[in-house]
């Protein structure tokens, strides 16, 4: 005999089935249609933050599909590696009165900042952030050492690691205060001319580039996951980490490449975005938000989800601009966490469960 | 009279075991022996999982020994024991509910990089029910075709031993025949089972030899027939 609650339970999981996913996707087509017809320009910036956020909800995606918890330090961690990239490129940090400097950096390497072709930068912006995404891999596996182990070990509850990340993030916000302090930096000087597209669309090269790493990023992460032996043994581990140890699968093994991978993520991510705007340690921990609004609207674990999700959050956060004021952007993405959350909290590509 | 049996495949001596400050196992000694089927009854709280888990290094032994063909495996982690031929079956979420079939069984076989065709081709052999779904995400099976796919797991690796948690726990009676006669299909092609068991009945049934277990010893032993025919087990466990 149901009881109430079971027809209820019933009924919204119909809802959600039948009417929230379609829905969902039918609202995304239409908000994506008006803006591409309507305000194209704000439309293809809305792309191109997208695309820059993908990159980090790409990242948090994989780490919260392996490892079951929301890393709240991906932000922060972002912006280490943007700041890494700095500086290695430049050798700068914070100095008494003014900059101080190593005296040198890859910049410094021959024909390293010759912009290739129509982009602002030259191949030694390409090896910085190669080797600020080997940095970040490491801070990333020493956090887990330090940090998520030993919580691991205890068999604490998914909130614990959660505030464990907070406080990652707020450390790592310090520091990167600390070292190279609260004035906004930048990779390159100089103008950078943006190209005319048809449709009276403005972009720069450097953004195009941006968006094609964004897509090549998501094809990558999605292969691995559903394709390769390691992929499917992080998709058991998140299963079910037991099992996963009781089938012989080296869970460590499986932790160690989460996060080699998550935080090489981090680092281009971040380095992109210091390429579009400028560098200030406090982006970090502002960019959580419409980094898990991305990642949860797509269905967390899903790297095609953490794409989608984050164009939508981009496109939505730009158009709003030309309705109501800028500073509303955050409240843009607020809302679609909290109508995702409400109506089909799987998002879009999730399994149900 | 020497014992002319040759060595157990799987020793147990005396583990002491337990969760926090309380041990649960109080020095429990089993064996199995090569392609044997040993049942392991006994109330609730005897510590039977306790025992597989134990075994399989899923919880330290404070005591006693652990050893498989004649190897100390004491305290080995799960997967160094999957490499040596053990392999385990826990009673609940022993499957991977968003991978399919397929995927299931291919992580079965995770440590090994070669043969998965044939040892694919046996799983599917041995249920068939499995064949046509293998693109199906597991979570999506019923009761009884999860516990095929949960023993299709286990016996990617070919294990030496097979160790089962309660295989008949939550299923109809006739999935509970059904996979009873895939155990005995599975045991008479010349895998040993340590299976543990509520049912007592059926797992002695099957059996060649069986333990009771109670508040963490051993308290009988014997031929499974006879335990079976035992008054003491009867009016204890069987219901007679």
């Amino acid at each position: 005999m149901s009881t109430y609650a079971d027809r209820l339970r019933g009924n919204i999981r119909v809802f959600n089935e039948f009417v929230a996913g379609p829905g969902l996707w039918v609202l995304i087509t239409l908000l994506f249609t008006y803006a591409a017809l309507f305000e194209t320009q704000l439309f293809v910036i809305g792309l191109i933050v997208g695309s820059v956020l993908a990159l980090g909800s790409i990242g948090l995606t994989l780490i919260y599909g392996v490892m079951r918890f929301g890393n709240f330090a991906h932000g922060d961690l972002m912006m280490m590696g943007a700041y890494v990239t700095f500086f290695l490129l430049n050798g700068t940090i914070l100095g008494q009165r003014r900059d101080a400097n190593i005296g040198v950096g890859l910049n410094d390497l021959p024909a390293g900042t010759e912009r290739l072709g129509d982009l602002t930068f030259g191949y030694s912006f390409l090896i910085g952030v190669a080797l600020s995404a080997v940095v970040l891999a490491i801070v990333c596996l020493g956090l887990d050492r330090l940090v998520y182990r030993p919580l691991r070990q205890r068999g604490s509850s998914i909130v614990t690691f959660a505030i464990a990340s907070l406080g990652i993030a707020f450390s790592v916000r310090a520091l990167l205060l600390i070292i190279w302090g609260p004035d906004p930096r930048t990779y390159v000087s100089g103008i950078h001319k943006a190209q005319h597209y048809p449709f009276d669309v403005v972009l720069k090269t450097d953004q195009v580039f941006i968006m094609v790493v964004a897509v090549v990023m998501t094809a990558l992460v999605y292969l691995l996951l559903f394709r390769t032996k390691l992929g499917k043994a992080m998709r058991a581990y998140s299963d079910n980490p037991d099992l996963a140890l009781v089938s012989g699968i080296n869970t460590d093994r499986v932790i160690f490449w989460t996060w080699v991978i998550g935080g090489s993520l981090m680092a281009i991510a971040g380095s992109l975005l210091a390429l579009q705007a400028n560098l200030k340690p406090e982006l970090g921990f502002q960019l959580l938000l419409p980094l898990f609004a991305g990642a949860i609207l797509g269905g967390l674990g899903k790297p095609q989800g953490a794409l989608i999700g984050a164009l939508v959050v981009g496109v939505a956060q730009e158009v709003s601009v030309a309705y109501i004021s800028a500073g509303y952007k955050p409240a843009v993405s607020f809302m679609i966490l909290i109508l995702i959350l409400l109506i089909r909290p799987r998002g879009l590509f999730g399994d149900a469960n | 009279m020497t014992d002319a049996r040759p060595a157990p495949v799987l020793e147990v001596l005396d583990i002491v075991a337990g969760y926090g400050e309380v041990d649960i196992l109080h020095g429990v000694s089993i064996t199995v022996q090569a392609g044997e089927m040993v049942a392991i009854i006994g109330p609730n709280g005897a510590g039977k999982s306790t025992l597989l888990r134990t075994i399989f290094g899923l919880l330290d032994a404070r005591g006693g020994q652990v050893s498989l063909k004649g190897e100390d495996i004491t305290n080995r982690p799960p997967d160094d024991l999957v490499l040596r031929g053990l392999s385990y079956v826990p009673q609940v979420d022993n499957v991977f509910p968003s991978l399919t079939i397929l995927e299931n069984l291919e992580m079965g076989a995770f440590v090994r990089k070669d043969g998965l065709a044939e040892r694919l081709e046996r799983v599917f052999s041995l249920f068939p029910d499995l064949t046509d779904r293998r693109g199906e995400k597991a979570g999506k099976l019923s009761g009884g075709q999860r516990q095929m796919l949960a023993l299709g797991r286990a016996l990617m690796l070919d294990p030496d031993i097979l160790l089962l948690d309660e295989p008949s726990a939550s299923l109809s009676p006739k999935m509970v025949e059904l996979i009873f006669d895939r155990i005995n299909l599975i045991n008479s092609e010349g895998t040993g089972i340590l299976l543990v068991e509520q049912n007592a009945h059926e797992a002695l049934s099957a059996s060649n030899r069986g333990y009771v277990l109670a508040m963490g010893e051993n308290r009988l032993e014997g031929e499974a027939k006879s335990l079976l025919d035992n008054e003491e087990v009867g009016k204890l466990y069987l219901g007679t």
